[in-house]
């Protein structure tokens, strides 16, 4: 059997397969169709300092080949997560990465300080959000804020620190090297790409929030392109996402320079993608005579 | 592990001109399915990503089916797909979903099972599995009384329709005023307004009323919070007001939600 095993900020993952933060909760609802333990890791959904309770609905409507959403990080907040979600994620042989959202610079380096004792391997910077009206996105679109705000979290951090990056702006790049400036350990993207849609016949829009999210494969060719550009622009690890929905997607990323990737809209199409995709990457490697994953990774 | 099961089309009918009664071969669904939980039915089209919530309509364990009725909600839609299958096709179905209506509470008591269009078929099989007599009160636009005759073994039968071609005219909270017997217990599923009318309704009068709600899911499983409901007490996922459909509900009683 080929070798799978990456690292990402001298965190080793069994193979390169994760879970899209928001898609996945924090694994115990998908723990009934997925085995956890085949995960190189588990990316939890955002979580904040105190709990959020999330926009209105309706939150999701399906798109061509995609979805919209605007849940607007409906979350428990920081003292439940690390009191139940953390302990559920132990019980399982992958790694667990954090997902970490704020309103404001405090409250980011409040839940990463939060997580400074605890068991976890990696954080995820959520600066990329479309659906919440402060924080978020705010600082993903402007490379001097993100790098800014990166610096400060590194200060409070004790784990490795990966950069979500939205694909709301005009250079990828940019940005990546912003995040790479502030001391980013890895980074990841993209996150979904602004959208709309209107109900013709109610005259309404489709999302309570108005706008929301695009993911799925229908934004798949531009997340690839982005992760590509990125991947040559840093010198970082990337995670590469953006509508993979098969091992043959999740391929396509590592050849564009991701050293792992994630699944998330995929998992509401069937909750065993992830552990299909992990099996599929598998047989790809076999069927190739790829005696090592990272013969592949960066290739192009 | 659980898994997205093929189901097998054992048979298809058009009840009216948009709604279809769907039986499909799913044995681990119809083994483990409870009245008023639901299934997710995806299509073939991999142009649409998300799963169809829809209601079990009939679960019937000894053959290893169930049936979905449902509506075809436009051209070009999902449902629209689904109504094109026919004997021996397959497709993709994940369940069962949800909690289903809680018949141990309305053990002994007058059960009133309240639907109105398109949230009539649940009610059919909690009818049938309650075992003791049940009014069904059934709210139609007009035209087609689809599924009508099929809740008459198990109790009296209201209609009311909103152009007064069947039953009496006006809507299912009208048929319940005009009843003689007052229910004990509610179990309903249909239009926002409806629902909000028997929620009103109950309370006044002192009745446990569970309604099954519906919304835009993603996932169906619990996981991605698209469908929550506000909620009067704290939900157990997020500890704020959302409880969420697919997970906690479809069915909650009435007054534990903000409608």
């Amino acid at each position: 059997m080929s070798k799978t095993s990456v690292q990402i900020a001298g965190v080793e993952l069994k193979n390169p397969v994760m879970t899209a933060s928001g898609t996945f909760g924090s694994g115990q609802e998908f723990s009934e169709y997925v085995n956890l333990n085949r995960l190189g890791a588990v990316v939890t959904k955002g979580v904040a300092n105190v709990p959020w309770p999330g926009n209105p609905v309706p939150r999701v409507t399906e798109t061509a080949s995609g979805m919209l959403n605007a849940i607007g990080l409906q979350n428990p907040g920081i003292d439940v997560f690390c009191s139940r979600d953390i302990p559920f994620l132990r019980q399982y042989d992958t790694r667990i990465i954090v997902n970490v959202c704020g309103r404001s610079e405090q409250d980011y380096c409040e839940v990463v300080s939060r997580l400074a004792e605890e068991p976890v391997d990696l954080l995820e910077i959520n600066v990329s959000c479309p659906n919440v009206k402060e924080g978020g996105i705010a600082f993903g679109q402007d490379p001097a804020a993100l790098e800014h705000i990166t610096k400060e979290i590194k200060k409070h951090a004790r784990q490795p620190i990966i950069l979500k990056l939205s694909p709301n702006v005009t250079d990828i790049t940019v940005m990546a090297k912003a995040a790479e400036a502030g001391g980013a350990d890895a980074i990841s993207l993209i996150n979904t790409l602004t959208g709309m849609k209107i109900d013709i016949y109610r005259r309404k829009f489709a999302l309570a929030n108005k706008t929301g999210g695009l993911s799925g494969p229908a934004i798949k060719p531009v997340a690839l392109r982005m992760v590509w550009q990125a991947a040559h622009a840093v010198s970082l690890p990337v995670i590469g996402m953006g509508g993979i929905a098969s091992a043959e997607d999740a391929v396509e990323f590592l050849m564009a320079g991701a050293t792992a990737v994630s699944v998330g809209t995929a998992n509401f199409h069937d909750p065993s993608a992830t552990e299909k995709i992990v099996s599929g990457i598998e047989d790809f490697l076999d069927r190739q005579n790829i005696v090592d994953i990272h013969e592949i990774i960066g290739i192009l | 592990m659980k898994k997205k099961e093929l189901g097998i089309v054992i048979s298809h009918e058009q009840l009216t001109e948009d709604i279809f009664s769907l039986r499909l071969e799913a044995g681990n669904i119809a083994e483990e399915a409870v009245p008023g939980q639901f299934v997710m039915v995806y299509s073939r089209d991999s142009g649409k990503q998300l799963g169809r919530p829809i209601s079990l309509c009939g679960i019937d364990k000894e053959k290893n089916q169930i049936r979905l009725v449902y509506r075809v909600t436009g051209p070009g839609t999902g449902t629209e797909e689904f109504s094109t299958l026919s004997e021996g096709e397959r497709i993709f179905v994940l369940g069962p979903l949800g909690n289903g209506f809680p018949l141990e509470k309305a053990r002994g008591k007058r059960l009133f099972a309240v639907g109105g269009g398109i949230g009539i078929p649940p009610l059919l099989e909690t009818s049938k599995q309650f075992g003791e007599p049940v009014t069904a009160v059934l709210g139609y636009r007009g035209g087609a009384l689809f599924l009508k005759e099929e809740f008459e073994p198990y109790g009296e039968v209201l209609i009311a329709t909103e152009d007064g071609s069947a039953g009496i005219r006006g809507n299912v909270l009208d048929a319940i005023r005009n009843h003689a017997e007052r229910p004990e217990m509610i179990f309903a599923c249909g239009p926002m307004p409806m629902l909000r009318a028997l929620a009103s309704y109950a309370e006044e009068e002192k009745i446990p009323c569970y309604i099954s709600l519906e919304e835009r899911m993603a996932c169906g499983i619990g996981a991605c919070l698209g469908c929550v409901c506000e909620t009067r007490e704290t939900d157990p996922h997020t500890h704020v007001h959302n409880r969420r459909i697919c997970k906690e509900g479809p069915v909650f009683l009435s007054t534990e939600v903000v409608l």
